[in-house]
């Protein structure tokens, strides 16, 4: 029974460092823009197809295909954020909402059209296959990988948040606009770049996840839903507060699959509507 | 002594580590004309979003006309008559002026849930609302959307709104703010005109007009009150001189 | 001091009279009239498209709904759905225990959804921006989920079988051909139409367009925002509800889809195709939406939502107060409402 809930809590954290990848990105840039991005879904996807394409097409291996993921993702992110997103930072928010799903709905029709509807098989390295066992439970290796990726990136974004001069710049920025770009740092430039490192996140988590949730064209919405509550729960423009969001999702979600498969996605939506009800700045936001 | 319209008690308040009110006890009499001034970071913004109740201070309490007011919401405090202006204008961009303030009469008058009847067949509160903005000049333009106004006739319309709401205590917050000197006196003989028994209590930069238009000024710095007194009082005194000159070389401090 | 506010009662001058001004915007257009007439010309003019026609017009009162939440109020909703769907199944399922007429199973469908829109309004007014996309639509999916567990009352994935709509008034049955359908869509439509009209020209409609224009003003004019926020949502889930209704009652069914979030993502959609704040904009969006969707009908869905996307994305680029919007540029100044 106790390695049963052991087995579970690891699965649903492995879950959970997933989403906050996914997710870490979009809760920065929209604490610094406001900015509603419903399309960094789309930005996740486009990781995960640069590296089936990479895999598949080319024979690349797994782990050189990761960086390109990021890559790709950064790269389409900002060129769309330098063109067109930039244009609605002052609209309301459900022009943001509607331009974003509109990218959404485009982009999810050009994967279907270049790939199929089909489901992309990928197959990881052997090494990262198969299981270890400890105390009687049994944690996949792959998903000890993904916890270390994950870990081992939050303390880079942890520590370059909070010790390099860039870093000062988007605290600075989050904390308050007007008094940031009065000191004389360029919002824009820094904004650009960080939605560029937002999004190649996302794209380096679309690519981990094809493993564990596999990939197919409804990528870019059905986890752009997750990816929304981690930000509304953790509060906007906080790395912490997407961790904490994170991991409260995937153990919740994993284990209310586990345990209680009749409520379906149900108990996950209950806890953000009542968590956002008590705090609706979400859990470590500081405003809407 | 009479009850004073407007009076705080022990009001403090901190920002994390910033206290922005430190045991404010101020007290205005009804139908005077107060000023309040100070520094940039005084707290003067921050006293009177208490007072309004758009900020809840950490403890102390709030009287209008002797009733405490500290618990109640904007919107009720509004409705026992104490009414504000904003230093930034807040106002409506895609309302026209007489619709904004038809809205705010027709908040007094408890008409706004109404909707069934249409805006026009109220005519009482219609013509009411024209006539507010008729005693600030903006008949002619009353019209017009609020974002396509004139910026000082925007200052005018912030006054208008305000005095829809029919208060016994209005506070302004900076009425002139942006508006250019010749224009802001004028701006301050509208609201001299207004009824004596409505109390006012400004916050004005401009020391030349805080001296004709305020029977008594209270410095606020830090958060706490410096000291009130008359306009002579207050100009001859040597650590408001301080405080003034002391802050800032700039502004209104050469016009002690 | 003298005093100016109330005495001095400046006489209006002549070039301004108030009342005139405010009396002229809400006066029916040459515009409206026309466009009410034209919508009997499916009765004539389109016959084979008169059940196309109904959708339309339900699909155009629920975007109405919306508009009175969004367009005026300014509460963005992704889950609007939940109020059709509550409509939906109520007239559903109190036809199919035996009670068939359908006037009044507006009135009792109606009556559900305020209820739950009272209930979740609590909610609703709390919170903004983001906090606000997601309790709509976490409230749209929860409703899924019940509907979907609730299958002893609702039929579950199967739907809702066995309802059966008794004539309108005792006369018009529900023919084949939707005219009926049709009609009593219409009418219903127009009616709360009207009523939305109303609405948005009455004291509570401007207090409405106040909070969207400056919610931190309103309280300091006295006004109540939480208070306003909660009676409009529930006027509008009770239309939404009115709006579901009609879809269970003319085509005597009702599944899982009448809930789902692809509703209430359409609908917004349809909304800003047309335009918000106006109400045409919703009827607009609505006919161009539903007209394409059947024309396109045997597109294959990626595709449909390819470019369904790419018009989103054009609308909110260079025609932000969307189609309707758009058009009203193109008349003359003197015929415009302001």
């Amino acid at each position: 029974m106790g390695s049963q809930i052991l087995g579970v809590l690891f699965d649903g954290f492995a879950y959970g460092m997933l989403l906050f990848l996914l997710s870490v990105g979009l809760s920065v840039t929209l604490g610094l823009m406001n900015f509603i991005n419903l399309a960094h879904g789309a930005f996740a996807m486009i990781g995960g197809y640069a590296t089936v394409t990479l895999m598949n097409w080319y024979g690349w291996p797994f782990l050189p295909s990761l960086p390109v993921a990021f890559v790709a993702a950064a790269i389409v992110s900002v060129v769309l954020e330098r063109t067109l997103f930039r244009r609605l930072y002052k609209s309301d928010p459900l022009q943001q909402v509607l331009f974003t799903i509109g990218l959404v709905f485009v982009v999810s029709a050009a994967a279907a059209y270049l790939f199929t509807t089909a489901v992309q098989p990928v197959r990881v390295p052997d090494y990262l296959r198969g299981s270890v066992e400890a105390l009687g439970v049994t944690f996949g290796i792959y998903r000890i990988f993904l916890i270390a990726v994950a870990l081992v990136i939050t303390a880079f974004l942890v520590a370059g948040l909070e010790y390099t001069r860039f870093g000062a710049m988007v605290r600075a920025a989050v904390d308050n606009q007007r008094m940031a770009s009065g000191l004389g740092i360029n919002v824009e430039t820094v904004f650009a770049i960080t939605f560029a490192l937002g999004s190649g996140l996302a794209g380096l988590g679309g690519a981990l996840s094809i493993e564990i949730v596999g990939l197919d064209p409804s990528f870019a919405f059905h986890y752009l839903v997750y990816m929304l509550i981690v930000v509304a729960v953790g509060g906007l423009g906080s790395i912490r507060g997407s961790f904490v969001a994170a991991t409260l999702l995937g153990l919740a979600d994993v284990a209310g699959k586990y345990y209680v498969p009749e409520l379906g996605a149900f108990l996950i939506y209950v806890l953000m509507i009542g968590i956002l009800f008590f705090v609706p700045l979400g859990l470590f936001g500081k405003r809407a | 002594m009479s009850e004073a319209a407007l009076a705080t008690r022990g009001l403090n308040m901190r920002f994390g580590s910033l206290a922005v009110a430190q045991g404010i006890d101020i007290s205005v009499p009804r139908g005077a004309r107060y000023a309040l001034i100070g520094p940039n970071g005084a707290g003067k913004t921050t006293l009177i979003n208490m007072i309004t109740g758009l900020l809840r201070p950490d403890s102390g309490t709030i009287l209008l006309e002797g009733q405490d007011i500290t618990a109640l919401k904007t919107d009720a405090r509004v409705k026992r008559g104490l009414a504000r202006t904003f230093q930034i204008n807040t106002l409506f961009p895609h309302l026209s002026a007489l619709e904004a303030v038809t809205l705010a009469v027709s908040e007094r008058r408890g008409e706004a849930g109404n909707w069934w009847r249409r805006l026009p067949d109220y005519s009482e509160t219609v013509d009411e609302a024209y006539e507010i903005l008729a005693s600030m000049q903006l008949a002619d333009v009353c019209l017009q959307p609020t974002h396509s106004l004139a910026y000082g006739q925007q200052r005018l319309l912030e006054i208008a709104l305000a005095l829809a709401t029919k208060p016994r205590v209005l506070l302004l917050d900076e009425p002139a703010a942006g508006v250019p000197r010749n224009e802001s006196s004028a701006l301050f003989e509208a609201i001299a005109r207004l009824p004596d028994d409505i109390t006012v209590l400004f916050i004005e930069h401009d020391m030349d007009i805080v001296f004709r238009f305020a029977s008594r000024i209270i410095v606020l710095v830090g958060g706490a009150t410096l000291m009130e007194g008359t306009p002579a009082e207050i100009s001859s005194d040597p650590k408001v001189r301080e405080v003034y000159l002391g802050s800032s070389h700039t502004g209104g401090a050469h016009h002690v | 001091m003298t005093t100016a506010t109330e005495s001095s009662a400046t006489k209006p001058s002549a070039s301004v009279d108030p009342r005139a001004f405010l009396k002229r915007q809400t006066r029916w257009s040459v515009f409206e009239v026309l466009f009410w007439l034209a919508t009997l010309s499916p009765f004539f003019l389109f016959e084979t498209y008169l059940s196309l026609a109904s959708q339309i017009a339900i699909t155009a009162l629920f975007a109405v709904s919306l508009d009175l939440i969004l367009g005026y109020a300014g509460i963005i909703s992704l889950g609007h759905a939940v109020f059709f769907g509550v409509g939906a199944y109520t007239a559903g399922i109190v036809s199919k225990y035996g009670w068939g007429e359908p006037i009044s199973g507006l009135f009792i469908a109606a009556a559900a959804a305020a209820i739950v829109g009272y209930l979740t309004s609590f909610i609703i007014v709390r919170v903004q921006h983001l906090a606000l996309l997601m309790i709509t639509l976490g409230l749209g999916f929860i409703a899924v989920e019940i509907a979907n567990s609730a299958d002893w009352l609702t039929g579950g994935a199967d739907g809702l079988l066995g309802v059966e709509t008794w004539p309108v008034l005792g006369i018009w049955d529900f023919d084949l051909w939707g005219k009926t359908a049709y009609g009593f869509a219409l009418v219903v439509l127009f009616i709360l139409f009207v009523v939305s009209r109303r609405l948005v020209h009455s004291p509570f409609g401007l207090s409405l367009r106040g909070i969207r224009e400056n919610a931190v003003r309103m309280p300091a004019i006295g006004a109540p925002n939480p208070r306003r926020l909660q009676k409009v949502y529930v006027i509008s889930a009770a239309i939404a509800g009115v709006a579901g209704a009609l879809l269970t009652q003319t085509t005597e069914f009702a599944s899982l889809e009448v809930l789902g979030f692809q509703r209430s993502a359409d609908l917004a959609i349809i909304l800003i195709l047309g335009g918000t704040g106006r109400l045409y904009g919703a009827i607009i969006g609505a006919i161009i939406f539903m007209v394409a969707r059947d024309q396109l009908a045997d597109m294959n869905p990626q595709y449909w939502y390819f470019w369904i996307g790419l018009l989103l994305m054009a609308v909110v680029l260079f025609l932000p107060d969307g189609i309707l919007g758009g058009l009203t540029r193109l008349v003359p100044a003197r015929w415009r409402k302001p």
